[in-house]
């Protein structure tokens, strides 16, 4: 099947999959004419994204149906649905609500919309078509684990995200939709101010930087209450299973990764954006799919800046399955996807990518500070050559050793993993540059933004 | 019982008094930060560990008793 790109709420062109009709008069007609919504066909796609660009709560409602009424048995059906985190991690959702529904105490629920991943805009993208979708689920949940307010975090930057969550929560009050206060906050711009301890730390009125736990959120979280942090579009799931339920969601995807999951496809691909598909996907059907021409790629970074490169020769033995790429030594992440083609280098592009996360370092932990700047420091160094080439890859070694586990939070962990692949898939590509210096391949295809501020 | 060394690397800022005083388990990595071998902390050494977590400046140095 191939996957059908959405390019950010401008250029979303509508899809026509389905038993609905996407045309936006037919949806706006449907709703006012009769309230009985059928179920969306289960095997269609996308599921997330039902209008060509930001779904109003009219068509919302139109596509989707009124949202079930307050239930007990959503954890067990999330549970059922087998839905895993889609902010990085992959934790099984249905533990982290039953944790924060076992404490005692009024809960809270923190959306997570924080994206910053600088090559992911799955979250922006999903937040900008299918807000309702997102406050659903987090709606949902929140009755589910006994909260009553909701905090919607999207980096202050991300204006467009915020103006359309702003209208699409008066939009619900308008409507009487306003099952559970919902509050919106603009978060800081910086790698590490997403992860969950950071965020709530942050919300608690301090910096955007990780803690060292426990307590984890669950315990004590914002205002010190059991929090549950949930990325927006592990809620936009818990939206659809909440509706149609766990054999619905299962429908697509496979029994180990089922449903849908939502990738950013950029790099050597005819057409990047983020794409819907159904879990367990083959990776170079997708990539063929966004326009990639396999046999051009030298390799391909799967999950982000904490991801790993595979080598062009694995590529056609991946799926995107957790278990395949467990075996290849990668993961999913956030579901960024990045096509590296033959004429750039991977070394320098790699290099380029360790120097960004050093910067990213929160400033909190010696190994993490010391280490990511002389990680970044030592492939620099291998990009330039004159090095011994044996010298180097100890140097790199012995660095990763000093970093691996040793921050509050996982990121130098992240970082450790990207540089182990990089030593892994680019070896020939470093021999080379030991000997003969700069390739005069081409660099700065992957984006490293400037860092905003901590609060 | 047994004991376990956990480090705060948030509050740790590498005095490197844990290794003068424990470096049967605690070796400084090259920028003078506590790393922690994982084996089991015998009765013969329980008394540095003690003394190495009651020295750390920051009290980033924890010792965890956990039931055998």
């Amino acid at each position: 099947m191939e996957p059908k790109p959405h390019r950010g709420p401008s250029q979303l062109r509508p899809v026509r999959d389905g038993i609905h009709n996407n045309d936006e008069d037919a949806a706006v007609t449907g709703l006012s004419g009769t309230t009985s919504v059928v179920t969306p066909d289960p095997k269609s796609l996308p599921r997330l994204f039902p209008s060509g660009g930001m779904t109003s709560l009219t068509e919302h409602l139109a596509w989707y149906g009124p949202l079930p009424s307050r239930s007990s048995d959503l954890i067990r059906d999330v549970e059922a649905a087998g839905l895993r985190g889609r902010g990085g991690a992959g934790f099984p959702t249905a533990i982290k609500m039953a944790a924060v529904a076992g404490r005692r105490g009024r809960a809270v629920v923190v959306a997570n919309g924080t994206e910053g991943e600088p090559a992911s805009s799955k979250d922006k993208t999903l937040l900008g078509s299918a807000p309702h979708l997102v406050l659903d689920g987090a709606t949902l949940a929140a009755e589910a684990v006994g909260a009553r307010s909701i905090i919607v975090c999207v980096e202050r930057t991300q204006v467009a995200s915020l103006t359309i969550l702003t209208r699409a929560i008066e939009d619900r009050k308008r409507a009487g939709l306003d099952r559970v206060e919902i509050t919106i906050e603009g978060a800081p711009d910086r790698y590490v101010a997403g992860e969950e301890s950071a965020l709530v730390h942050w919300l608690n009125g301090g910096e955007a930087k990780p803690t060292f736990v426990p307590p984890r959120p669950f315990e004590k979280g914002v205002g010190g209450r059991p929090t549950l942090v949930d990325n927006v579009e592990t809620l936009a799931h818990v939206g659809l299973i909440g509706r149609y339920g766990s054999s619905w969601f299962r429908s697509l995807g496979t029994a180990e990764d089922p449903g849908t999951t939502l990738l950013t496809l950029s790099g050597a691909v005819a057409r990047p954006g983020v794409y819907e598909v159904p879990g367990g996907s083959s990776l170079v059907s997708v990539l063929e799919g966004a326009g990639a021409v396999t046999d051009s790629l030298q390799a391909v970074l799967i999950g982000g800046y904490f991801g790993t490169w595979l080598p062009r020769s694995q590529l056609q033995e991946v799926d995107l399955g957790a278990t395949s790429l467990r075996g290849a030594g990668s993961s999913l992440g956030c579901g960024m996807v990045f096509a590296l083609s033959t004429d750039a280098c991977g070394l320098e592009e790699s290099a380029r990518v360790a120097r960004w996360l050093a910067g990213e370092n929160a400033g909190q932990c010696g190994p993490c500070v010391f280490g990511l700047d002389s990680l970044a420091a030592t492939l620099e160094g291998m990009v330039v050559g004159g090095w011994d080439a044996h010298a180097s890859s100890e140097r790199v070694q012995s660095l990763l050793h000093q970093i691996a586990g040793r921050g509050a939070c996982k990121h130098p962990d992240g970082a450790v993993r990207f540089v182990q692949s990089t030593l892994r898939v680019f070896a020939a590509e470093i021999a080379r540059h030991a000997e003969h210096g700069r390739c005069g391949r081409s660099a700065g295809h992957l984006p490293t933004p400037t860092p905003g501020a901590w609060r | 019982m047994s004991l376990r060394i956990v480090v705060n690397p948030i509050t740790c800022v590498a005095h490197g008094m844990c290794h003068e005083l424990f470096p049967e388990r605690i070796q400084l990595d090259e920028w003078g930060y506590p790393m922690i071998d994982p084996s089991p902390i015998t009765p013969d050494i329980e008394e540095h560990a003690r003394r190495a977590a009651a020295a750390c400046p920051t009290l980033a140095l924890v010792l965890i008793d956990e039931k055998a």
